[in-house]
């Protein structure tokens, strides 16, 4: 009987240690919404969104060309890199067995691990400096590279998991391997892909240090990818490390904003999976 | 039964074939006569799929598989210079032991799968219509032709497989265990379609299901350790075999 | 020669049953004709009447040779060998037990012969008797051992059964018109006559079935075959 009271007991303090770890964990996380939920909403207005950074101490004011700056270069950033990962991707799950495929796979390994900073002063002497300029695409460039190693992996494991009997399927009905792979694997696979698709661009919409020597920051709207453009989160850490307070709010605001937008990413992200993982038993 | 001597659908000369150094069937030989069942039986292991994979050339994607010997269809070797194994696939189709729609799409576009991914033109809906017949699912589905494929039970998916096969218009059938999966309602529906295929197609299955090897098919093979120990017709087989090995398995007396 | 187990050793001690019944009910009948001849030669009502009695015994057996053959066809769907083994003991059990009532009818014979006088003795009788004995047993052996050869000799020999059969026939239809006194007694031996000629046809019966069961090949009714042109 005391082993079974004793049994309970273990029991209930594990489950509390436990409780208390996710407690500890969520502590950090809550503290931070908290914080830029309420110092970043007093500012936020319809003018924050469209309008222009205003000079230094002029009230009003907004990050719109942030906003739409973001977009532009995490949309130049996705164009190159959904490819080359996905791709990537693909090939290393259809035909990675060999030595190309362990190379590729040890590669984007590696890149996943390069401290964001690298590989902004790499897309620096690979953009920058060639062009003359900053500019959109440098930026854009930079925040690929750290797409493509964390969209490849994906994209191989999600394309892994299709059933090869699907695949067995298709050639039985005479299709050929390739068209197999494009139009049979990676169209049952596509939904986890899209969901990849979409952390991977929520995660390089937060990127910060790529950007800051290559897309720099621009105080207007701009719609050219050779020139300098702005980004919310260029744009926040100009804000926050400037001396006024004004700023800093303004610096709180478009952080919220930013939260949001990555946010949103997330919640279609994760929407998708189920309806589309829905459909695949 | 008696049939009118004319060259065999299927010849099989010699074939050996190996994967990952197995040596998995040795020098078969057997041939199988337009529209009639044959039913390969053995115990596991024994090369009974691989031999089924050789006819339609899916043994070849094996990794570390080869093989040597002849493989006739309509006199035709499988294996000459010039045959485009995928071209190959549509005359020989396949069904396999799990039922394995294609999950994104609908019942629909399941059956016509061969005919959209080869870019083959025609009219689909018609040809989906007579498939789902030939498979005798068209009436349980034709009301709900656009819903997802999965919505549908196991037998009835093994159903939509062999509509699926069927709409590409092979010659011959290759069935691996294709009832092996289902219940016996659903398996006595599979056998009663394939007794009326034979009128259209020729048809190869393997199963381990000794009964419904009898039940369906007009010759039976027994295949032991990659070799084929004896072919003959199914209810000689069955009832007065040659060989003792043959005997000790299809009585139970094996292993 | 090693005879392979099935790997069911249920199913093998259920085919092992099934045999031993058939073997047992054989065995019987075999006495039954014996007794029954012994009863007509010694003059014996009292053996008779045993005869008639055991075959209650015959009878029952009949039914659980059925209903064994039934069980096994439906529990264990029984190929090749076992399939040919289980309908021959179907077939073979009803030959059996016509033998036994016929042992029996030969003893009822014998106990109303034995009311009357004896006639003088009838050499073929007691030399077809013998002959019908030697082929049920002879069928039976072939049975146990699964031999054809010895099966094929029964085949065989029945005809000279039916020669020997229409010789004793002649000879009391003679002993009728000799002296009408006889008749009475003459028409039962020509019963029992009878009797034994039936009872060697069941035992080809079972010969035949016993060559169907070891080599898979049907060989009864070959004249009827021939205009057909089976094989």
């Amino acid at each position: 009987m005391s082993s079974r009271m004793r049994r309970r007991a273990v029991n209930v303090a594990m489950t509390a240690l436990c409780a208390l770890g996710l407690l500890v964990a969520l502590v950090p996380l809550a503290s931070v919404l908290w914080l830029v939920v309420s110092k970043g909403i007093r500012g936020l207005n319809l003018d924050f969104f469209t309008q222009l950074p205003t000079p230094v101490g002029e009230a009003g004011g907004g990050v719109g060309n942030a906003i739409l700056g973001s977009l532009y270069i995490v949309g130049i950033a996705s164009a190159i890199g959904v490819p080359l990962g996905v791709g990537a991707g693909v090939y290393l799950a259809e035909r990675g067995g060999g030595r190309a495929g362990d190379v590729i796979r040890f590669t984007a390994e590696v890149l996943s691990g390069v401290p964001s900073i690298i590989v902004g002063i790499v897309a620096y002497g690979l953009v920058v400096l060639p062009m003359r300029r900053f500019s959109a695409l440098a930026g854009g460039v930079g925040l690929a590279v750290l797409m493509v190693p964390t969209l490849a992996r994906s994209t191989e494991e999600l394309v892994r998991l299709v059933p090869r009997h699907l695949r067995e399927a298709s050639l039985a009905l005479g299709v050929s391997e390739w068209r197999t792979s494009l139009r049979v694997v990676l169209r049952t696979a596509l939904g986890g892909i899209l969901t990849a698709i979409l952390l991977a661009v929520a995660r390089a919409s937060g990127e910060t240090a790529p950007l800051l020597f290559t897309s720099l920051n621009n105080q207007y709207w701009n719609w050219r990818a050779d020139q300098p453009t702005a980004s919310l989160t260029v744009q926040i850490f100009n804000y926050a490390v400037s001396p006024y307070e004004d700023w800093h709010n303004k610096a709180w605001s478009a952080a919220l904003v930013l939260l949001l937008l990555v946010g949103a990413l997330s919640l279609v992200a994760r929407f998708l999976a189920r309806s589309r993982f829905g459909a695949q038993r | 039964m008696i049939r009118p001597q004319a060259r065999p659908k299927v010849e099989v000369q010699d074939l050996n074939a190996w994967f990952r150094g197995v040596h998995a069937l040795r020098g078969v030989t057997l041939s199988v006569p337009a529209n009639t069942v044959l039913a390969i039986i053995g115990p596991s292991g024994c090369g009974k799929s691989t031999f089924v994979r050789c006819i339609n050339r899916m043994h070849e994607l094996v990794p570390g598989a080869h093989q040597s010997g002849h493989i006739l269809v309509d006199g035709k070797d499988l294996h000459a210079r010039g045959v485009d194994p995928v071209d190959l696939r549509r005359r020989v189709g396949m069904v396999f032991q799990r039922a394995n729609p294609f999950p994104t799409m609908s019942i629909l576009d399941n059956v016509v799968a061969g005919l959209k991914l080869n870019g083959i033109r025609g009219n689909h809906a018609e040809i989906a219509e007579t498939s789902l017949r030939q498979a005798a699912l068209w009436d349980e589905v034709k009301d709900r032709l656009h819903t997802s494929a999965l919505s549908l039970s196991g037998g009835q998916q093994q159903r939509l497989c062999i509509a699926r096969a069927l709409a590409i218009g092979p010659e011959v059938l290759l069935m691996d265990e294709p009832a092996s999966a289902l219940d016996p309602i659903a398996t006595a529906k599979i056998e009663e379609l394939i007794r009326e295929l034979r009128e259209q197609l020729t048809i190869v299955i393997v199963t381990h299901n000794m009964q419904q090897a009898a039940r369906v098919s007009d010759a039976t093979a027994f295949f032991y350790m990659g070799e084929l120990v004896e072919h003959g017709p199914t209810e000689q087989i069955f009832t007065n075999p040659k060989e003792s090995r043959t005997e000790d398995y299809v009585t139970g007396k094996f292993g | 020669m090693a005879v392979k187990k099935h790997t069911d050793r249920a199913y093998d001690a259920e085919l092992e049953e099934l045999r031993s019944k058939l073997l047992t009910l054989g065995g019987k009948v075999e006495a039954e004709i014996a007794q029954s001849m012994r009863a007509l030669s010694e003059r014996d009502s009292k053996l008779a009447e045993q005869v008639v009695g055991s075959d209650r015994e015959v009878n029952l057996l009949e039914l659980e040779v059925d209903e064994s053959c039934r069980r096994l066809l439906a529990l264990r769907q029984p190929a090749a060998s076992d399939l040919r083994f289980i309908t021959t003991a179907l077939k073979i059990v009803v030959d059996l037990e016509r033998i036994g009532d016929l042992a029996v009818n030969i003893a009822e014979r014998a106990i109303d012969l034995n009311q009357s006088p004896p006639l003088r003795p009838v050499h073929d009788l007691t030399r077809l008797a013998q002959l019908c004995q030697s082929q049920v047993r002879k069928a039976l052996d072939a049975f146990v051992d699964a031999d054809v050869d010895k099966a094929q000799a029964v085949i065989k020999d029945d005809d000279l059964l039916d020669a020997l059969y229409h010789n004793l026939f002649n000879e009391l239809l003679a002993l009728m018109m000799e002296d009408p006194r006889n008749i009475r007694r003459a028409n039962s031996l020509l019963f029992v006559a009878k009797h034994l000629e039936r009872l060697g046809d069941h035992a080809t019966n079972v010969a035949e079935m016993v060559v169907y069961m070891v080599r898979g090949t049907d060989v009864r009714h070959p004249h009827s075959r021939e205009n057909t042109g089976q094989p």
